[in-house]
């Protein structure tokens, strides 16, 4: 058993077919940022408790620092660098700018890859739900408000009367004690 | 990470071999695993990739002999967000939801989220003492940060709290686990598959080596449709562990109670169900009397450590509410308001 062996994988990522030979310990993240140049996804906990790291797999959000890159042999990787198409943004991406979603902008690009995730699974009814499934991905500025804006807008909910009908569908586990 | 060999297994056959061999453990979902694998508290030698099992039927929900199957390899989001689980189950939906984050639930799987391991401040550091990750070094959680930590059915050995949402609710709805090996099938009643830690933390589950869980059973649960509740306690509103958390469910006939389950989450080894609580409820009224009565017999042996002594007053607490919600009804306790 060769413990150091490497893996020959391809991924279809941003809509292109990419090989690479790995370890099995790489993760899929640092696969993304060392060894496939996209610096996009952003590093944060490495523990799947900020959310930073979030790309699309096979259209679905996911934390890319707890997968492995050889688990991810012939799947389809969406980042933050193919978001765009050309020079026009993603909605996310140019409701980002209009709300003014960040200050530093290191939690962003999971920020919008999570939105995107979010709008796709189509189970956001309002801004509580929005507030709920957004809740993977940390802003240690503090732009939360702004953020949930800018999501809201894209999906054409209205901010203007928060926690009404609350909770679609079990969100809302109960009123909060603590 | 330390180095390992890694493997896919293509069908369930031919994944069980390599199960078998000696510190090989399957990977799934992986939110746990190579989480505690980065912090070198597991250190297997080789993994096997399961998740190519989802094209032999493992990520399979469906209706089954009047219950529910829940395939390992079904995704915890994919099994809260399916038609029956949603319309038949509210308890395991609303249970699901209440755990981790969109992401790790889109990862995590069913047969993995049985399988977590304690979120535990020393088990995690391996710079620290831990029985359960090396037995025999003592418990440190006992006398230091337990705000976390167990109240009920601890040991001398290790007061860790088994992470879980989902399983509470399959605890309270009596849930089957079911397993395979080289050896054969076999299944599991839920609340023989997590063990109490007693003299061996190092062991989180009656899963033997070799065995991987294949799916998990529910029986039908129609007389708990519209009156389900799970209640979480935790330290911020959303994506963080239980305190204390609360599966509650009634059959009731008017104000009468006809049948009755409650399960916690936050407050032990395993999930913490006392089912002579629960036969004490039938014949009673639903009302505040019952439900303090209810929360007084399933905590009791309940102790503290010290950071966590709140626990007591708040599980009893926690109870008392979950039942008042589900008493009010399923649909009251999805919005949480009036």
């Amino acid at each position: 058993m060769n413990l150091y062996q490497q893996y020959p994988i391809r991924l279809r990522i941003n809509d292109q077919d990419r090989d690479f030979d790995v370890e099995s310990w790489v993760t899929l993240l640092d696969l993304l940022r060392e060894r496939a140049g996209l610096t996009g996804t952003k590093k944060g906990c490495d523990h799947g408790q900020c959310g930073a790291c979030t790309v699309l797999v096979d259209g679905k959000r996911v934390n890319s620092c707890l997968t492995l890159a050889v688990m991810q042999n012939g799947h389809e990787v969406t980042t933050i660098e193919g978001m765009a198409k050309g020079d026009e943004l993603h909605p996310l991406q140019q409701a980002f700018i209009e709300q003014d979603a960040f200050q530093c902008g290191y939690c962003t690009p999971g920020q919008i890859c999570s939105a995107a995730g979010l709008i796709a699974e189509g189970q956001a009814k309002t801004v509580d739900d929005v507030r709920e499934l957004m809740s993977g991905n940390l802003c240690r500025c503090g732009a939360y408000p702004q953020i949930r804006q800018a999501v809201c807008k894209v999906i054409g909910i209205k901010e203007d009367k928060p926690g009404a009908a609350s909770g679609a569908d079990g969100f809302t586990t109960g009123p909060v004690l603590a | 990470m330390n180095p390992f060999a890694f493997s896919q297994a293509r069908d369930i056959d031919a994944a069980l071999p390599l199960l078998a061999a000696d510190n090989a453990r399957p990977v799934a979902g992986g939110t746990n695993l190579l989480d505690l694998m980065k912090e070198g508290v597991m250190t297997p030698s080789q993994l096997v990739d399961i998740n190519p099992l989802e094209h032999a039927g493992l990520d399979v929900i469906e209706e089954h002999e009047g219950g529910l199957r829940l395939g390992a390899l079904a995704r915890n989001a994919a099994t809260a967000y399916h038609d029956t689980v949603r319309s038949r189950y509210p308890l395991l939906s609303a249970a699901i939801l209440a755990g981790a984050s969109p992401q790790l639930r889109n990862m995590a799987t069913n047969g993995g989220n049985l399988l977590q391991r304690t979120r535990c401040v020393y088990f995690y550091d391996v710079g620290t003492p831990c029985n359960k990750r090396e037995p025999g070094t003592g418990c440190p959680a006992k006398n230091g940060i337990n705000r976390q930590l167990g109240i009920l059915g601890t040991s001398e050995q290790c007061i860790a709290t088994h992470p879980s949402d989902m399983c509470v609710a399959l605890r309270a709805l009596d849930a089957t686990v079911h397993v395979k090996s080289s050896r054969g099938e076999r299944a599991i009643p839920f609340a023989e598959f997590h063990r109490l830690p007693g003299d061996t933390p190092q062991i989180d589950t009656n899963l033997q080596p070799g065995e991987l869980i294949t799916h998990i059973t529910l029986p039908d649960a129609g007389r708990f449709i519209e009156h389900s509740a799970y209640i979480k306690v935790r330290d911020r509103l959303s994506y963080a562990f239980a305190l204390v958390s609360v599966a509650a469910a009634l059959d009731l006939d008017g104000g009468t109670i006809r049948a009755a389950r409650i399960a916690l989450g936050g407050v032990a080894h395993k999930p913490w169900r006392v089912e002579e609580a629960e036969a004490a409820l039938v014949g009673k009224t639903a009302g505040e009397a019952a439900f303090e009565q209810a929360a007084e017999r399933i905590l009791q042996g309940a102790r503290g450590y010290g950071q966590n002594d709140f626990k007591l007053t708040l599980a009893r607490n926690a109870i008392v509410q979950a039942l008042t919600t589900a008493m009010r009804g399923t649909e009251f306790a999805k919005r949480g308001t009036e």
